[in-house]
């Protein structure tokens, strides 16, 4: 961690008094440092949590090659430019920007310095040294909504949203087909609070969900203070990006875990060994980018074995719910009876399933 | 609309509303003393983390509000020195408040982060603060009373003690006020204090009570609603609680509007409300000057005794 701090120096200070016995070695000893642009506080428990917890797994796994860096708190605006610019001037060999609204400008600080590597999570804008990964976190959402189908008693999901971008809907219609596999007549309310975090909120859009109807409350935002609110009222939820449990002991089902940790580390050793190429990823399950949390004692035997099968189903293939026949918000059929929503598909999709009741 | 409906509209109403009352509260007592103090977000974080802090060692949340209250009166002092002993510029160090506040309540949760802490327990008696309908009167958080308290309580030592006339004096006209004997700067300490003190404590209405946890910058903003409602108030206490609960509803509104899913207006057209109400408030206000109501004539200006 740090840009400086007293290891690093001391390292420093130790390879200036052997420069005269080693030579040149001194030199060659020299870490490739890494640099991560992160959206919320590294304290938020869920988004940003999850993605330092990878820059830690490179740390912990290459750190006599390597030393990471990140700034926290980076707004999706222009003003990301000249932090994600700076990162480059420091030296950085590999740069993670990890949010959707960082696409553009990784893009154009990724022109300015050529020799730089960078990573884009969630975007779809590519270059020579611009890559893009992302989780199929809608195959977590999956197990979501088949576990709240089968456990909700009005049959009323709420859906609490950060911003309209294809992840956050490719989510929503995740959840609510599964839901619906399991109880056709499932509806899921959505909000969007246009932020990925703000606990007041959050927790004021899981109330008002909740007194429009809806007994289980799925969160595409970074806090766990949906969670507490459900708590409170005795109702369930589930936590984002990370096991939020110790928030929320009786109302976390479960929760989606990000695991960026193997990809950050295969990423930086491809930079140490100068084999780093641009290229998209998009790992799920199978990867084991995407993680279900332990669950609660709260979920019974048949749906554990139902949010099991939906699991083992996307491990080996055999599991897709974005299968026809699927219809939009108003009825339009979509996706025709047989047909597989292709990956290309989902990454741009911008239309709500039926049953999904918004105004975004 | 039922019933169950509306109490549970009302009660996130009151949820989102009281913290941006009290901040409300305090910085309306600043400004009425001359001083302008944008640091109100980061007074807010402060008291939140003082708050949470000293619940989880104290295992009593009672403290721990008081606590918060200090938190949020001792990080406003930094500001209060700076302003009124070294002259520096307001509107400067106040939003320099804003960022050492955030800074530091970061760095002071860092052993927080993953903890939690007991919510207050209810002042009445719990078939009252749990029944289905009483609850919407019973049923909150000693805060959200505290706060309502407050604003007769504020409005009182304004307009009938001599303490509060000598606060006004000092913000309307200070050298007047340092020739008849009054300590200009001993009274805008206080009410810098008293500000701090009512920041910190709407801070702590988020980690304490609404999500009783820590995680930071969680007031996410609220700080600058609480300074433009003491715009839209013009200054006046009755139209702070007012403002406070019309910005209230407007926030669950946009809320409401997307879960029901109204679309005849974009969502962001409710999330600027507040603010384009105050921009309409501050134009009748300085339209309509003897309405009453308008900024105190020292507000945002150093004082510079001439003899």
């Amino acid at each position: 961690m740090g840009i400086i701090n007293r290891r690093t120096m001391l390292k420093a200070a130790g390879a200036a008094a052997a420069l005269p016995l080693l030579g040149r070695a001194a030199f060659t000893a020299d870490k490739v440092k890494i640099g991560f642009i992160f959206l919320g506080p590294i304290g938020d428990y869920g988004w940003t949590w999850a993605h330092n917890k990878g820059r830690l797994a490179v740390d912990e796994a290459l750190g006599d090659k390597v030393e990471t860096v990140y700034v926290e708190n980076v707004p999706e605006d222009a003003s990301a430019i000249p932090v994600i610019r700076d990162l480059a001037q420091q030296g950085c060999k590999l740069i993670f920007t990890t949010s959707y609204g960082y696409m553009d400008q990784t893009i154009e600080v990724a022109k300015e310095f050529p020799d730089v590597m960078f990573e884009h999570c969630t975007g779809f804008k590519r270059a020579d040294n611009v890559s893009t990964y992302n989780s199929k976190f809608h195959e977590g959402r999956a197990v979501l909504g088949t576990i709240s189908g089968k456990m909700s008693k009005s049959g009323t999901l709420g859906y609490l949203g950060s911003f309209k971008v294809p992840e956050v809907v490719l989510g929503v219609n995740s959840f609510c087909l599964s839901a619906q596999k399991q109880n056709p007549d499932a509806k899921v309310k959505l909000v969007m609070i246009d932020s990925w975090f703000d606990p007041p909120k959050e927790a004021a859009a899981t109330e008002t969900l909740i007194n429009l109807g809806c007994d289980i409350v799925t969160t595409h935002t970074d806090s766990p203070a949906a969670l507490q609110i459900l708590e409170q009222k005795g109702l369930y939820g589930f936590g984002q990006g990370a096991d939020m449990s110790s928030f929320a002991p009786k109302a976390h089902l479960t929760a989606i875990e990000d695991i960026w940790g193997p990809y950050y580390i295969e990423r930086a050793q491809a930079i140490v060994d100068g084999t780093w190429k641009s290229k998209d990823t998009w790992d799920g399950f199978k990867e084991g980018t995407v993680a279900i949390a332990p669950y609660n004692e709260a979920i019974p035997e048949d749906v554990r074995k139902l949010a099991d099968d939906v699991q083992a189903g996307y491990k080996d293939g055999s599991y897709d719910i974005f299968k026809g026949p699927i219809y939009d918000q108003d009825g339009n059929l979509k996706v025709k009876e047989g047909e597989v929503m292709t990956l290309d598909q989902l990454a741009v999709i911008d239309w709500f399933v039926k049953g999904v009741e918004s105004a975004a | 609309m039922s019933l169950d409906f509306i109490i549970a509209a009302i009660i996130t109403v009151v949820g989102l509303t009281t913290p941006i009352l009290l901040a409300g509260l305090g910085e309306l007592v600043v400004e009425k003393s001359g001083v302008l103090n944008l640091g109100v977000e980061g007074m807010m974080l402060m008291g939140a983390i003082s708050g949470f802090g000293v619940t989880v060692m104290t295992f009593n949340p009672w403290i721990g509000i008081l606590g918060a209250a200090a938190g949020g009166a001792l990080s406003s002092m930094l500001f209060a020195v700076l302003v009124l002993q070294l002259n520096s510029n307001q509107v400067a160090t106040g939003l320099a408040l804003t960022i050492f506040g955030t800074g530091l309540s970061s760095l002071l949760g860092l052993s927080f982060v993953g903890r939690i802490v007991m919510p207050f327990g209810s002042i009445f008696p719990d078939f009252l603060a749990r029944d289905p309908i009483l609850k919407v009167i019973f049923g909150y958080s000693p805060i959200v009373y505290f706060a309502l308290i407050m604003v007769p309580v504020v409005a009182w030592f304004l307009k009938s003690t001599r303490a509060g006339l000598i606060l006004r004096a000092v913000g309307e006209n200070d050298h007047s006020a340092h020739s008849i004997g009054y300590s200009v700067i001993g009274v805008r300490y206080a009410a810098i204090a008293f500000g701090g003190a009512m920041a910190g404590i709407g801070g702590a209405y988020f980690s304490m009570v609404i999500t009783p946890m820590w995680a930071e910058k969680m007031t996410a903003g609220r700080g600058w609603i609480a300074l433009a409602l003491v715009v839209f108030a013009g200054w006046r206490t009755g139209r702070l609680l007012v403002g406070a609960y019309f910005f209230g509803i407007l926030m669950a509104l946009e809320l409401y509007a997307k879960a029901a899913g109204f679309s005849f207006l974009p969502s962001q057209f409710w999330a600027a409300m507040p603010y384009l109400m105050t921009v309409v408030a501050l134009a009748v206000i300085s339209a309509r000057k003897n309405a009453g109501g308008s900024a105190p004539a020292c507000l945002g200006k150093p004082f510079l005794p001439s003899t």
